[in-house]
């Protein structure tokens, strides 16, 4: 019987690594000081009402944001465990096993767990304010998308203690992610993590596309539309199309682990070379998933920093629906080297060149929009400002990527690397930090720190160029990607030092956003900010910051573009304050998405260890959910209109 | 009826306006929802093409499909689509009685197509050997098929839960978005099959 239980336990824990018991003791010791400071401060309640069942669109974006951070930090400590390790040649910091689990985990949190969920908090935060609504078309959905993501990415991050971690690459590419090769719970655990939370994300892309279709203010056409809104907009579109296929391909991959089945096997008929295409025409839109709403939150700081309207407001939206269309005819550029032949190699060359010219025209525009301008140099203009020369010498070796002969030169080595890494960081991280700091002031009424933001701003920036620089010539001098150590004869040693020392300066300047927040929030009183603290040009800022639960107690008009910048340049006339208020309709708090979601969770635990006493409960729970919302209706309440009256006048200093 | 919507009973005309407008906000997200049921479907499709004829030396779709069943099927899968029709009809008319009826015919149909293929299925494991791991073939397969079959149990169940509560709370404006929505479902199910039936049994066995 107890050799019974041990046996459990060494194949159910993660045993024997020094660094994973670390890491247990202290998750262990985390959950037992959040459990003891809520019991102790009787704060179950407040948890459970405010947060965990708020429908609210602005506090799910909070809580997507929080979550994203920590998943920031945890796999930026994957990236510098690795960086250690390749530091020097012959290193045996970290076992081979171990090293494929930790890039294998950093790819997929990164770019699933750390940049979908940040750009859903912004999208949740920013859209519904900026097109001038009072909530998502689907609160309750909403609700249920974050949910998804945030129990997917729990079962994701458990098998780092528990079973053990997939180690077959962030794709999983078969044949190595089939059981013939991966026996282990760690490809299952992938599997039903990204599984879950995509679900999430599908739901969050109907979400948003019905909500900017249907829910603008009036006078607020297509043309009028914020440029972040828009970015949001062509970003869902590219979501509900290429989510359902990442659906389809976890499912068969899951299919053939589980059943036995033959999709992508060596034997019984089965074709690798199906999921790889399937993956990618998945994975390659979702670049631009992530990338598009970067460039809608350049475009709201560059037009608001350098005091100027955006330039080629057209030609930026033509811009990003080319973008999101031509980036489902690119997937096969991932695979030139794999055996399509020179035409189909040729077609995807050219159609992967051709993205390169609507994002040329983005940068062009810009940088007209600078011209002349009267530009201020605060945090998240600093951030745009580096985001041009990063993002034009990433996108230029993704050109020389995308040429299919020098591919065969350049594929899977570590040039490749260091592109990505400079787009998807010079991109997409910059862009979301840009974000974060220029809405802070909205989301909580106070400024961050500009002087910490300045000092973490360098660091990044000089961190990113000593780490990724060094490995474009790494990857010409033949280091390839996914590689555990390399020896002395080589000559790869002095490249990989500087670039470890680049990451651990990216490291050092997460310590300083961290303090910053810290730094802020301890003083928060000194960088309380009124509605307007930028001079901004949208409607997000003529309501108070932090906005009141229903957003606008008066739907604004929006008859021309940057509404509230004319406004105050008096080219159009302002809105009168109103006098009366009618009740305000809104979605009532539900447990419901917090509770199915945890039961998926409990499902794709039991499908990870073919547990099927605990899956079909569990399922069957997630079917009493879907019922139970659906025989519930009450669902919605009025705000009476006393109270907006008196949460208006407190804001405007109306005595009562 | 509006009281079943909101609690806030003095705001009679608000609520009216509210509800269309809500209602019809979650038809039209239906429809988007369905365009990403057809990527799904899509690319299920697109894999069972690609493996088709990768059957690994066993059964081929030839032997397997028995014609007769699946026209059986088909039949069974369009005369449920116009009964969901015809619970529409019934509730534009006000006409309880007849929506609840044709529904639960629909029900019954479409329970009755779902026997018949978890039959054909049965039929093929246990008498033909052809399970879904015995060929790259017969994964594809079951996979597509059963996709549309765990689509159609999902919309049973969805019916009786609507007709549970089309006996309590009646023809509301949030009942009737229900119903159609359901019935928007159930079409679209049709049509995928119409698909199956043509790439999968028709070009299987010609």
């Amino acid at each position: 019987m107890f050799d019974k239980i041990k046996d459990f336990a060494s194949d159910f824990f993660v045993t024997g690594d020094p660094m994973i018991l670390g890491a247990q003791v202290s998750i262990g010791l985390t959950l037992v000081a959040i459990v003891f400071v809520l019991t102790f401060f009787k704060k179950w309640g407040w948890l459970w009402r405010e947060w965990l069942t708020s429908v609210d669109h602005k506090r799910i974006g909070i809580m997507y944001i929080i979550c994203s951070i920590l998943m920031l930090f945890r796999g930026g400590v994957d990236a510098l465990l690795m960086r250690v390790q390749l530091a020097m040649p012959n290193s045996e910091f970290l076992q081979p096993e171990h090293y494929n689990q930790i890039f294998t985990t950093h790819g997929v949190i990164m770019i699933l767990f750390m940049a979908m969920p940040l750009m859903f908090g912004l999208f949740n935060i920013v859209v519904p304010l900026q097109i001038g609504a009072r909530d998502v078309a689907y609160p309750f959905l909403n609700s249920l998308s974050f949910w998804m993501f945030f129990w997917g990415a729990m079962l994701f991050n458990v098998s780092f203690i528990i079973g053990g971690s997939p180690d077959a690459g962030w794709l999983s590419y078969p044949p190595l992610s089939e059981m013939s090769h991966s026996p282990g719970v760690g490809e299952d655990f992938y599997i039903w993590g990204i599984q879950i939370s995509g679900i999430g994300s599908l739901a969050t892309g109907i979400n948003f596309i019905v909500t900017i279709l249907k829910m603008r203010t009036p006078g607020m056409n297509l043309m009028k539309m914020p440029m972040f809104t828009w970015s949001v907009f062509s970003s869902c579109i590219i979501i509900i199309f290429a989510f359902p296929i990442l659906t389809v391909t976890l499912a068969l991959l899951f299919l053939d682990r589980f059943l036995g089945a033959h999709f992508f096997t060596l034997d019984g008929g089965g074709n690798p070379m199906m999921y790889i295409n399937l993956i990618w025409m998945w994975g390659h839109p979702e670049v631009y998933i992530v990338v598009l709403p970067a460039f809608g939150i350049f475009s709201e700081v560059v037009a608001t920093f350098a005091k100027k309207r955006l330039f080629g407001y057209k030609s930026m939206v033509f811009a990003m629906l080319i973008i999101s269309l031509f980036s489902f005819f690119t997937w096969a550029h991932h695979f030139f080297t794999m055996g399509s032949g020179a035409d189909v190699n040729a077609f995807f060359a050219i159609s992967t060149m051709l993205i390169a010219i609507p994002t040329g025209v983005k940068v062009f525009n810009w940088l007209f929009t600078m011209f002349r301008g009267k530009i201020q140099f605060t945090t998240p203009m600093l951030w745009t400002i580096a985001f041009i020369p990063c993002f034009i010498v990433g996108g230029m070796t993704g050109v020389l990527l995308s040429v299919a002969p020098a591919d065969f030169q350049f594929h899977n080595s570590y040039f490749l690397i260091a592109h990505f890494h400079q787009v998807l960081i010079g991109g997409v991280a910059f862009g979301y930090f840009a974000g974060l700091y220029y809405w802070w002031p909205k989301m909580f009424g106070f400024r961050l720190n500009e002087h910490l933001g300045k000092w973490a701003f360098w660091l990044w920036n000089i961190g990113f160029y000593v780490c990724f620089m060094p490995q474009y010539f790494l990857g010409l001098d033949g280091m390839t990607r996914r590689t555990y150590t390399y020896s002395w004869d080589m000559g790869w040693g002095p490249l990989n030092i500087v670039s470890t020392v680049g990451g651990f300066l990216m490291g050092l300047a997460f310590l300083f956003q961290v303090w910053q927040i810290a730094h802020s929030i301890k003083f928060f009183k000194e960088h309380k900010v009124g509605s307007d603290p930028w001079d901004g040009r949208t409607l997000e800022w003529s309501i108070p910051s932090p906005a009141p639960i229903y957003n606008f107690a008066v739907l604004p008009k929006a008859e021309v573009a940057d509404v509230v910048w004319e406004e105050k340049q008096g080219t159009v006339k302002k809105q009168p304050v109103p006098t009366t208020y009618e009740p305000i309709h809104m979605p009532k708090n539900s447990g419901i998405p917090f509770i199915m979601s945890a039961m998926w969770f409990f499902a794709g635990f039991g499908f990870v260890w073919g547990w099927m006493w605990l899956t079909i409960p569990a399922l069957i729970g997630v079917a009493i959910c879907m019922l139970a919302r659906s025989f519930s209706y009450d669902t919605d309440y009025y705000i009476p209109a006393e109270e907006v009256k008196a949460t208006e006048d407190a804001w405007r200093g109306v005595k009562v | 009826m509006a009281h079943a919507i909101s609690q806030a009973g003095h705001h009679h005309g608000h609520d009216h306006d509210h509800e269309h407008e809500h209602e019809s906000l979650k038809t039209f997200g239906f429809w988007i929802f369905l365009i990403t049921d057809c990527i799904l479907f899509g690319s299920l499709f697109a894999t069972y093409v690609v493996l088709h004829q990768n059957t690994n030396g066993g059964p081929t779709a030839e032997e397997l499909f028995k014609m007769p069943g699946i026209i059986a099927e088909t039949f069974i899968l369009l005369t449920s689509s116009f009964t969901s029709g015809l619970a529409v009809l019934g509730m534009h008319k006000g006409n309880m009685k007849q929506l609840i009826g044709w529904l639960i015919i629909t029900v019954l149909l479409g329970a009755s197509f779902v026997g018949l293929e978890l039959n054909e299925f049965i039929h093929m494991v246990n008498h033909e050997g052809a399970s879904i791991s015995t060929s790259a073939f017969l994964s594809a397969f079951f996979t597509l098929v059963g996709t549309h079959g765990l689509h159609v149990s999902v919309g049973l169940i969805w019916m009786i839960g609507l007709v549970i509560q089309l006996r309590r709370r009646g023809i509301t404006t949030v009942t009737k978005r229900k119903v159609a929505v359901i019935s928007l479902y159930w079409h679209f199910l049709d049509v995928v099959w119409i698909f199956v039936f043509s790439v999968v049994y028709l070009m299987g066995v010609m």
